[in-house]
């Protein structure tokens, strides 16, 4: 029997290892230009673009009381279009956490102490939806971390994780977003791999999800045990990527296959 | 050096969709008893509609097609529904729209799930009971992907 | 709850044709998917939608239809409909999706015509 959007479908495909040149500075190019026009229309278009309903969601919940304390988001910070170039920053460095977090940790951060609400789980719709709302809010804006030392010290993990080869075919993330970028994996083209569109309305998805989903699908993908949601792990492999595409201009909530 | 990988995806696949018109005589015979059921005895002519998929889409998951009719759309003279069928997905029916003279214009415009080649036809019926069709022969190929 | 997201121009000049794009929230399960356990996903699917004009001054009237639309597993997730609307009278425009397992979603917006 036939059937549309199928559990598990296996592709196998042979791979050459292809040699080129790293990716230089200057060639660094968002995952949106090596789309086809029809999904570039979809992200370019906001009445189109599906993850405006998770946007629109996550406004709602800005204005929303919730927790102990009865008070919102908005309570607090004010209109959220002040929260512009936040969503560019992250991930950075917390005092109150004591440790590097992204978007998403800090979001629940203030959730458990300001609210004294519960964090909202990975990948919840109301995490994603006020995550994406606000990341919205810096379209445009360049990436921009933060000079904080121990920001410096998770890049540098996360780089060095960006380099071991992992899983069953032992390539590292560099191999494929650099070496390999835009040659194609089986259906797949591979981009050089930047943040800049998170979090995404992935059409393989049917649903917005987080920059850890993705990096967890690449880890699966080659068959290596993906770190868990939040693990610092992922945490570091962010703020090295988020270094990397340093001055890439956001492009939140991007449509990615 | 060379090296093997195994993918294993959830539904994914890179559809890359090619579009062929398909002549009367070859529609395939899944489709030409909707499109008559549809008709419900008004004649059934080619002509009149067009349907306009992407020629290439990164998943199969949200293709877009759009749908038009040759229509003036007034009380006298309009079109008051269009349907869409595949060929083989497990149902036939992608949808049916019912249409007013207020439309303006005999469009819509959707976005459908593709997985496979096949043909897909979208009929228009007009206020005086004749069916219009327009066939296409849609290729949906998936590199180096297997279907379980 | 479920979100949708209407793009209508809200000033038109009589006569004038509109395009209405209407997106909304669900996963349009199509009943042929399986879990990562193996479990069938249960069918979940949006089955109507409906566009409505109501004239200015007859609000106890229920309307004339602009479009409707029976929809089915093959209809991509979240879905998106685009069609038209010939400005004849200010009015507001009323949207209604409805589906299984209860779903229902309603949205209305005015429309001024000069
Ligand atoms: C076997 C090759 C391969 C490896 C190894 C790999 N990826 Fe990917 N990655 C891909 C492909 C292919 C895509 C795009 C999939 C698609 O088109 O949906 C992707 C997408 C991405 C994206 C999203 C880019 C965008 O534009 O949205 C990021 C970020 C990323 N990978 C990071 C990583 C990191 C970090 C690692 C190492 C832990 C890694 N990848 C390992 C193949 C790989
Ligand atoms: C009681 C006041 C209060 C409430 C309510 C509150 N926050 Fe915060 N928020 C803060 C404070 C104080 C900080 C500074 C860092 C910290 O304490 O974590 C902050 C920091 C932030 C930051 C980082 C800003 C930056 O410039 O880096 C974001 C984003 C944020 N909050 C989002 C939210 C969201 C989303 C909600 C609602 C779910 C929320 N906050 C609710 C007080 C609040």
């Amino acid at each position: 029997m036939r059937k549309i959007g199928v559990a598990t479908r296996v592709i196998a495909l042979a791979m050459l290892g292809f040699v080129s040149l790293a990716v230089a500075q200057s060639t660094r190019q968002s995952g949106f230009d090596f789309m086809q026009p029809a999904t570039q229309a979809l992200q370019k278009d906001d009445t189109q673009n599906p993850a405006m309903l998770w946007v629109k969601d996550g406004q709602a919940i800005w204005a929303q009381r919730d927790g102990a304390t009865q008070k919102s988001c908005a309570d607090c910070h004010g209109d959220i279009k002040r929260t512009r170039g936040v969503a560019a920053r992250y991930p950075q460095y917390s005092a109150e956490a004591k440790g590097v977090i992204n978007l998403s940790q800090q979001i629940n951060q203030c959730r458990t102490t300001h609210q004294q609400a519960k964090a909202w789980p990975a990948e919840d719709a109301s995490l994603l939806g006020v995550e994406t709302a606000i990341a919205v809010e810096s379209r445009g804006q360049p990436l921009a971390p933060p000079a904080q030392s121990q920001l410096v010290d998770a890049q540098k993990r996360g780089e060095a994780a960006f380099d071991r080869r992992i899983g069953q075919v032992d390539l590292s993330c560099r191999d494929c977003h650099e070496s390999l970028a835009g040659k194609r994996l089986g259906g797949n083209i591979i981009p050089q791999g930047h943040p800049t569109g998170y979090p995404i309305y992935r059409l393989e998805w049917q649903a917005v999800g987080s920059l850890q989903r993705r990096l967890r699908n690449c880890m699966t993908a080659v068959r290596s045990e993906p770190y868990p949601y939040g693990a610092s792990e992922l945490v570091d492999l962010e703020a090295y990527l988020a270094n990397r595409a340093a001055g890439m201009q956001l492009e939140s909530p991007g449509v990615r296959p | 050096m060379k090296r093997r990988i195994f993918f294993a995806n959830s539904v994914g696949l890179m559809a890359s969709v090619v579009v062929r018109p398909v002549a009367a005589l070859t529609q395939s015979d899944v489709l030409t008893p909707l499109v008559n059921a549809y008709a419900a005895g008004g004649g059934v002519r080619e002509g009149r509609v067009k349907f306009d998929i992407a020629p290439l889409v990164d998943n199969g998951n949200s293709v877009p097609v759009e749908i038009t009719v040759d229509s003036p759309m007034t009380q006298a003279q309009h079109v008051v529904g269009i349907a869409l069928f595949n060929e083989k997905n497990p149902q036939n029916q992608v949808a049916e729209f019912t249409l007013s003279p207020l439309a303006g214009r005999a469009r819509v415009a959707t976005r459908i799930r593709l997985a496979l080649s096949q043909q897909l036809v979208a009929v228009a019926k007009m206020n005086d009971g004749s069916c219009w069709t327009h066939t296409v022969e849609v290729l949906v190929t998936i590199a180096s992907c297997i279907e379980e | 709850m479920a979100r949708a997201l209407i793009t209508v121009p809200r000033t038109a000049k009589r006569g004038e044709i509109l395009e209405i794009r209407a997106l909304v929230q669900h996963p349009m399960e199509t009943g042929y998917r399986r879990s990562s356990e193996g479990d069938l996903l249960p069918r979940d699917l949006i089955r109507r939608f409906s566009c409505r004009f109501v004239e200015s001054g007859k609000t106890d009237d229920t309307g004339v239809i602009v479009i409707a639309a029976t929809l089915h597993a093959a209809i991509a997730a979240n879905p998106y409909l685009s069609f038209n609307l010939r400005a004849a009278t200010s009015g507001t425009l009323a949207f209604n999706w409805e589906g299984d397992n209860g779903f229902s979603h309603r949205e209305q917006v005015a429309l001024i015509v000069t």
